[in-house]
């Protein structure tokens, strides 16, 4: 099984080696707070942050509802910039397009800026395969195409490695370099991976990047970055492609700066990131350097078929990862236990968007609708009400698991019975109530094994509130 | 003719009703403390939240209709859970999204509908209550009361009011504690993970006794307690409120 195949439907089982795995656990703990309270932080600064969530929602929702139009317009503007436009309905005509140019260029190395779509493409194997190597070249997705993984987070993909495991990891792959030199800051690792990844720069026929926005008004990409990795990748070879998806269209140049101001904010807590990057087409002859050719790979890959259904909201998605960041599940699990590219709260509802309810059917469930994702999303994304949409396609699909549906049939037929509801939780809680009395709880209890491994099951005090009432009030 | 302005009903709720009877006196002592008729709707069995977050939408909106019917007629329903109030209030109008007239009904429940202790601070006013309890307790917010009602400040402004009592923050107090209503069964690793970190923010805060507004939470957490030994007790908010916290506390036992 490769990284990139789908494992959201062993989401139990990936979950259970999660939690038993120390470097992950030691990892998550030491990375998850600060996001929370960077963007805390951030937000508090900023006294019109909800005015700007707002508006960052109606540009998008703008969008969604003229969509083809916007889509249209931009493409007209990056052809008279010279630049070309593809139109990929599938991940698999998405890469034949990259291979495509990296052959009539006799490309041999690909630079990387960081890019999820590619992740849904399952790019590097597929150039890899042809013959074609990818170099990924922000850090974080450096670390993990050096470990052979997928990244466990949108914007920190290498959020579940610890510094340990990268010290070995750069001793083990940087064999050229001294073996005993000095790794124990954080900045000397940085240094390191910087000057390997300085040369690769220069090598590289085609550099491929993500877009966090495509401007509809000028044809413009946008990309956000901390390291400048993104820069080097798209202006230094020959040729750059840019990989998107259809809902990263906004309007204008000023929607685009409506979004920015409420994605780093949300992110990572900074006013605005390092490097923001607006990518104009290929070089022209009055320019001093930047690419020969200028190519955007327009992906639908499931998209269109979202708009217009409840699902459409999860298209104003910017990518942020706030909703993870915030996400007890996540925190608790980490991002590789979701099974594919999109992790955590943002990922429950797309995974069974893009790849089926079948396979990603569990990430949606495993959800205590605690609310934090929705509270802190920038698009105001009402992701736990699109995970409970998914639960219900699951229950009229039938693909609710049979105990879980004939326990609810079970609950559901007394539920809607108040008489015999009352005679039967009367009797019950008044067993329970005699055999838990004295210890107050139980330890071990039939039908309940999921809550009595972990924990007690306090015992009920006796009757019933409404037998007790009934009696005191006569039932009035 | 228009009810009695304070005639509430008080929706139990099933957890209450079966496994803690004494919150739901205590939620019913405050109420008339503060002036109030209150009735307890013979009708009433849940309020269809599972069904509703299993995906159930047909029996959700079956259970729904049933209470609408029995909860009309009152000035004010209320909870003394934010979780089964939020479901009445933000979730059975979207139940009805295509039912007109049923969508009416269920937004003008909706709009009577609350949450115990911001009923008391928020409608009625209340600023104070006469209520002792010698504790150092730590105050979960949990998720529905929290975020759908906004249950925030005022069960920590009637708690400051009682005597004897000491409150004391804990770290993450706005992070879930695991329970979820069916997903601490379908998720125990999960929820298990989320209630050891739960617990032991609990334990850092130097609390005797972890108080919250929903039984779910509370059981979820009163459990994890006494499984791992700790002597932490845990009671719902209004016990401590209604100073009714003579009886055991949750899972502790009677000699």
């Amino acid at each position: 099984m490769t990284a990139h195949e789908p494992k959201s439907r062993f989401f139990k089982a990936n979950v259970k080696a999660a939690l038993a795995d120390a470097n992950i656990q030691h990892a998550m703990r030491s990375t998850g707070p600060n996001f929370v309270g960077k963007r805390a932080k951030a937000r508090d600064a900023m006294p019109e942050f909800d005015a700007l969530r707002d508006r960052a929602r109606d540009v998008k929702n703008h969008v969604l509802a003229n969509l083809p139009l916007y889509l249209e317009r931009y493409e007209a503007k990056v052809r008279d910039a010279g630049g070309h436009v593809h139109w990929c309905e599938t991940p698999d005509q998405a890469n034949r397009k990259v291979l495509e140019i990296c052959r009539r260029v006799n490309a041999k190395k690909v630079n990387k800026g960081k890019t999820m779509v590619s992740e849904e493409t399952g790019l590097n194997d597929f150039l890899s395969e042809n013959g074609i190597t990818p170099v990924e070249t922000d850090l974080g997705e450096y670390i993990i195409q050096l470990r052979g993984e997928t990244p466990s987070h949108i914007i920190a993909p290498a959020v579940h490695v610890t510094v340990p495991e990268i010290d070995k990891l750069f001793r083990d792959t940087h064999t050229h370099l001294p073996r005993d030199r000095d790794l124990t800051e954080l900045s000397s690792m940085l240094a390191e991976a910087r000057t390997i990844l300085r040369q690769k720069y220069f090598e590289a026929e085609v550099g491929v990047t993500g877009a966090n926005m495509l401007i509809a008004e000028t044809g413009q990409s946008v990309i956000v970055t901390n390291e400048g990795n993104g820069d080097l990748s798209q202006s230094l070879p020959r040729v750059h492609i840019v990989l998107a998806t259809l809902e990263k269209i906004v309007p204008t140049l000023d929607d685009a700066a409506t979004v920015l101001r409420v994605l780093a904010r949300s992110a990572t807590g900074q006013e605005m990131s390092v490097y923001t990057t607006f990518s104009s087409g290929p070089r022209r002859a009055e320019d001093p350097d930047g690419p020969e050719e200028y190519h955007v790979i327009l992906l639908d890959n499931g998209r269109s078929n979202m708009v217009g259904s409840e699902f459409e909201e999860m298209l104003r998605c910017i990518r942020c990862g706030a909703c993870m960041n915030h996400c007890p599940v996540y925190q608790a699990v980490g991002g590789h236990a979701y099974g594919w590219v999109y992790p955590g709260p943002m990922g429950a509802v797309l995974t069974p968007s893009l790849i089926g309810v079948e396979e990603g059917g569990q990430l949606p469930n495993a959800s205590t609708f605690c609310g934090r994702c929705e509270e802190v999303c920038p698009m105001r994304i009402p992701l736990p009400r699109m995970m409970r949409s998914w639960r219900a396609k699951e229950f009229e699909k039938r693909l609710t698991p049979t105990a879980a549906r004939y326990g609810l049939g079970v609950w559901a037929f007394f539920a809607a019975r108040p008489g015999l509801y009352r005679a039967a939780t009367r009797a019950a809680m008044a067993v329970l109530g005699r055999l838990g009395r004295a210890k107050g709880g139980f330890a071990a209890l039939p039908l309940a094994g999921g809550w009595t491994a972990h924990r007690d099951f306090p015992a009920p005090e006796g009757g019933t509130f409404m037998a007790q009432w009934a009696a005191k009030r006569g039932g009035r | 003719m228009s009810p009695h302005p304070r005639r509430v009903a008080l929706f139990v709720t099933c957890l209450v009703d079966m496994f803690r009877p004494s919150v739901g006196f205590a939620a019913l002592k405050l109420l008339e403390d503060a002036g109030c008729v209150v009735e307890a709707p013979a009708a009433q069995t849940c309020c269809g939240q599972p069904a509703w977050n299993s995906g159930d939408r047909e029996t959700s909106r079956r259970i729904a209709r049933q209470v609408i019917e029995s909860f009309e007629g009152y000035a004010h329903v209320v909870a003394p859970s934010g979780s089964c109030a939020a479901t009445i209030v933000k979730d059975y109008p979207a139940m009805f999204a295509d039912e007109p007239l049923w969508r009416a009904r269920a937004e003008a429940l909706a709009g009577r509908t609350h949450e115990i202790v911001s009923f008391l601070t928020d409608v009625l006013g209340v600023s104070r209550v006469d209520a002792s309890c010698a504790a150092t307790a730590t105050y979960h917010d949990s998720c529905s009361g929290l975020r759908a009602l906004g249950v925030k400040a005022q069960p920590r402004a009637l708690l400051a009011t009682v005597a004897g009592l000491t409150l004391s923050e804990m770290k993450d107090s706005e992070v879930c504690c695991g329970f979820g209503g069916t997903f601490c069964v379908k998720y125990p690793d999960i929820s298990n993970k989320m209630v050891e970190d739960k617990a032991a923010h609990i334990e850092g805060a130097g609390a005797d006794l972890v108080l919250a507004g929903d039984l779910g939470c509370l059981m979820n957490m009163a459990g994890k307690l006494s499984r791992t030994g700790k002597p932490v007790k845990a009671r719902h908010v209004v016990e401590v409120l209604a100073g009714m916290t003579d009886t055991p506390a949750i899972g502790e036992g009677k000699p």
